[in-house]
């Protein structure tokens, strides 16, 4: 039986100040099990008295050992893990590893599969957000918002439900194109979903806006400058609020987002408060682009008709041999895909995912590597809480969006 | 392939001796692992890249020369662009100095590499395990480490399998 290590003050010397190993600052664990920490974040705080002297983030307590078990899958059997990473963005996730995937292969997808990405991807980007306001409002105290939003995610929920039959874990975003076609009910759903949510963001924001409590626990806390986050690679909402008007829907878009009419909302106090601000705009702007996607939805194919990597329909199964022949195949054996080494990125609810997909020409991966952006946007938090003061440091990990599976992976 | 990009890769190859390849339209540049520091440095400082995006590694066990890949991607905001860069490492010396200097985001980036890996990063300031735990034995996505599977226990070896199998710590 191996003996359980602990990590020691001597082994972290470099990270705090000295002052700690005479006794003068204290050390305190902040989480794993710490309900503001949402999910597994452990934070060693240092602290004199009330005041951080340094933050040590140790991440790693949700990691599942995605990209060494995508290796011994075939390409479709690997996406399903892809939902697992974030699972508050998992559109998001099918989609970045879709795109990678089509890039090596040289796949093209149909007008139809690419404006029903769009929807769902800004309605994922919505429901994400929605948890974000939910719950970090919750950790400063505002409780009723977490249950209004909650309200209004169970509706986007619904939405994902009748596409995919699954409202979280969805794999609905295939390489080539969709699983399958939206049901008939889900253009009703939808623009029910865009006539309802102005009003009920109005009101979120009727709570929070002017809420003198809320002002004064996020106001000019946790500043970070362009520059610093530039340095860092911190990218999405923390980025903007900052005021770098950075989006990847615009600088690389992907999907068709650049036919689409959109803003990017920036702040340029880079605090809490300015990352609640641009967030609550990005979800009207959101709306803004489902509504054009649905206004031009066309019909049409949801597949790639090229049969040797995209499944063929299953209506077609029992009437064309070629067709049997193809699903076995794809369905036995999968895929060979080129050899080569794609980098293909979307702009996620929380910065820019990518994902490093290396192919040996066989059938199965050969690494698949995600730069997810709670990776970056975490290491950071060193720089945004010092100084600020313990009960501070929950305003801060709320505002940059934590989802530890992304970050561990 | 943008202005800028253009002309960071020209530069790059010019004084770096780096060699090029474009696939589906990315370019890769190939770099000697002395001369990361210093491309780097050039690539932020001359041509606008401002972020340092990801660090990742590839395992081409059970070739040695060379085993390890290291990759960088380089993102420039102001002029849209991206570039790969990767850097060749022996299985014998997988060592290559840190970009920490000129980014100081990779400090975690080179964690993870050096966590999953086992990739050296000479001058880094805090090169610990960041995702798998402090005594962890070995680096996971190493070719040559097994995913590992569980085997299957009937009534006849329950025991047997129950001994050898590897159960978490008290």
């Amino acid at each position: 039986m191996t003996e359980i290590r602990e990590v020691s003050v001597d082994e972290l010397r470099h990270l705090v100040s000295d002052r700690a190993r005479s006794g003068e600052t204290m050390l305190l664990n902040m989480g794993p099990q710490h309900p503001s920490t949402h999910g597994v974040l452990r934070l060693l705080l240092e602290l004199d008295g009330e005041t951080v002297v340094s933050c040590i983030p140790d991440i790693g307590f949700l990691h599942t050992g995605v990209e060494k078990n995508m290796e011994s899958k075939n390409y479709q059997q690997a996406e399903v893990m892809t939902d697992r990473l974030d699972y508050l963005n998992p559109i998001g996730n099918n989609l970045v590893y879709s795109l990678a995937v089509e890039k090596l292969l040289d796949l093209d997808v149909p007008e139809r599969a690419q404006v029903i990405r769009v929807i769902l991807a800004e309605l994922t980007r919505i429901n994400s957000h929605l948890v974000w306001v939910g719950t970090s409002a919750l950790d400063l105290g505002a409780m009723s918002l977490f249950l209004y939003a909650m309200r209004e995610r169970e509706l986007i929920l619904d939405i994902f439900e009748m596409c995919a039959g699954q409202r979280m874990m969805t794999t609905y975003v295939r390489p080539g194109g969709l699983w399958r076609d939206v049901p008939v009910e889900f253009e009703a759903a939808v623009r029910d979903f865009l006539a309802l949510m102005p009003a009920r963001l109005d009101e979120y924001e009727r709570l929070l806006n002017n809420n003198p409590l809320f002002l004064e626990r996020t106001s000019q806390i946790g500043i970070i400058s362009k520059e610093d986050c530039l340095r860092y690679a911190a990218t999405g909402p923390v980025l903007r609020a900052a005021g770098m008007a950075y989006d990847l829907r615009k600088a690389r878009p992907y999907s068709g987002y650049e036919t689409y009419d959109f803003d990017i909302p920036t702040e340029t106090a880079g605090d809490v408060r300015a990352r609640y601000l641009v967030r609550m705009a990005e979800m009207r702007q959101s709306l803004r682009i489902i509504q054009q996607g649905m206004d031009r939805l066309p019909y049409g194919p949801v597949r790639s008709n090229n049969r040797k990597y995209v499944p063929p329909p299953r209506s077609e199964i029992g009437v064309s041999m070629e067709a049997l022949i193809h699903h076995f195949k794809l369905w036995t054996e999968g895929f060979s895909a080129p050899q080569g080494s794609v980098y293909a990125t979307i702009e996620s609810p929380r910065g820019e995912l990518g994902v490093f997909l290396e192919s040996d020409g066989g059938p199965k991966p050969y690494r698949v590597h995600f730069r997810t952006p709670t990776f970056p946007n975490l290491q950071i938090m060193p720089l945004l809480s010092r100084g600020h003061f313990v009960a501070d440091v929950v305003a801060i990990i709320g505002s940059i969006d934590i989802v530890l599976g992304d970050a561990d992976r | 392939m943008n202005e800028n990009l253009q002309a960071a890769v020209d530069a790059i190859q010019a004084e770096f001796g780096a060699s090029l390849q474009t696939f589906r339209g990315e370019h890769t540049l190939i770099l000697a692992r002395e001369q990361i520091a210093a491309a780097a440095q050039a690539l932020r400082d001359r041509f606008q890249f401002e972020m340092l995006v990801d660090v990742t590694a590839v395992d081409y066990w059970p070739q040695e020369e060379p085993r390890f890949h290291v990759i960088y991607q380089f993102n420039s905001v102001s002029h849209h662009g991206l570039l790969r860069v990767r850097v060749p490492l022996s299985a014998a010396e997988p060592k290559v100095p840190t970009l920490e200097g000129v980014y100081p985001g990779a400090n975690w980036y080179e964690r993870e590499v050096w966590d999953m890996f086992g990739i050296q990063f000479e001058g880094h300031s805090d090169l610990r395990r960041i995702i798998m735990p402090y005594d962890w034995v070995g680096h996971p996505l190493r070719k040559d480490y097994p995913l590992g599977y569980e085997e299957v226990q009937f009534t006849f070896n329950f025991d047997d399998i129950s001994l050898r199998k590897p159960h978490p710590k008290e």
